[in-house]
């Protein structure tokens, strides 16, 4: 292979993956609108742990018991699936109290608290929630002993919620 | 408020676990975002949710912005005994609406 060959082809290559991406981020929709408008300050990583550390005290948070199910790649933001279960027998004496939900880059850093009892049966929620970026969500069940157990899942978001404007005159 | 759909058994075994679907019309609006001019939107949000089974709470989620406009809420609780299943949503203008649902335990 001589070398002018290789460098065609690397330019080829280089142009494929670059109109590639242009046309992923206009199938994006509005794949350039968080450029436009002005954007809310996102929650961070640390503010993520301090609303954490607030709502469990001192109390060590352990990963197991529950499983948080959500998509590992969405293409909307606005309204995606989510369904927390917790592996409790749900009687009087060993039950889930509340399962507390987190995002580490939405505005700020709740989503939902489900409060539960030995009368739910099953510790299992579904909704959907609305995620403005690719991060991670973090699901914590505080259980009738008071212990923390938690899941985690890392999520990328195509198209994020939140940042498109409003069109209603107001 | 306007309009909710719930989906709660007619009839259920006693000590049966049973599934609750909610879904109600709502913008819950997050208050981050702008009208074109810019002025911004104010928020509005369900920020509760009940169940009450005869009276008894027997489920509540606290919600914040992150909870998808047209919040669609689904749980469990075991049917104890007849009567009627209560749901309430409560929005920040301090509007609920609440929608009931009778069951049949045998």
């Amino acid at each position: 292979m001589r070398a002018s060959d290789r460098t065609d082809t690397a330019t080829r290559r280089r142009f494929l993956v670059v109109a590639g991406s242009l046309a992923g981020g206009l199938a994006g929709g509005a794949g350039l609108a968080p450029l436009l408008g002005p954007r809310p300050a996102a929650a961070t990583p640390a503010m993520l742990a301090a609303a954490i550390r607030e709502m469990v005290g001192e109390a060590p948070v352990r990963e197991g018991k529950v499983t948080l199910d959500l998509p590992p790649l969405v293409e909307n933001g606005n309204a995606v699936p989510m369904t927390i279960t917790v592996d409790s027998p749900m009687t009087a004496a060993d039950h889930v109290k509340s399962i507390h939900v987190f995002n580490e880059k939405n505005p700020q850093p709740y989503v939902a608290t489900f409060h539960l009892g030995p009368r739910a049966g099953k510790a299992k929620v579904s909704t959907r929630v609305r995620l403005a970026d690719s991060q991670k969500v973090v699901a914590i069940a505080e259980m009738s002993d008071g212990s923390f157990w938690s899941d985690s899942v890392n999520m990328i978001v195509t198209l994020a919620a939140c940042v498109e404007e409003g069109d209603g005159a107001l | 408020m306007t309009q909710a759909l719930v989906n709660v058994p007619a009839k259920a075994k006693r000590g049966e676990v049973i599934e609750i679907k909610t879904l109600i019309s709502h913008p819950m609006e997050t208050g981050y975002r702008h009208t074109a001019n810019g002025v911004p939107i104010p928020r509005d949000i369900i920020h509760t949710f009940v169940c009450r089974y005869n009276g008894e709470q027997v489920f509540r989620a606290d919600l914040h912005q992150a909870i998808a406009a047209n919040p669609f809420i689904t749980f469990f609780t075991v049917a104890t005994e007849s009567g009627t299943i209560e749901l309430a949503w409560t929005d920040d203008h301090n509007e609920t609406q609440t929608q009931k649902a009778d069951i049949v335990v045998e």
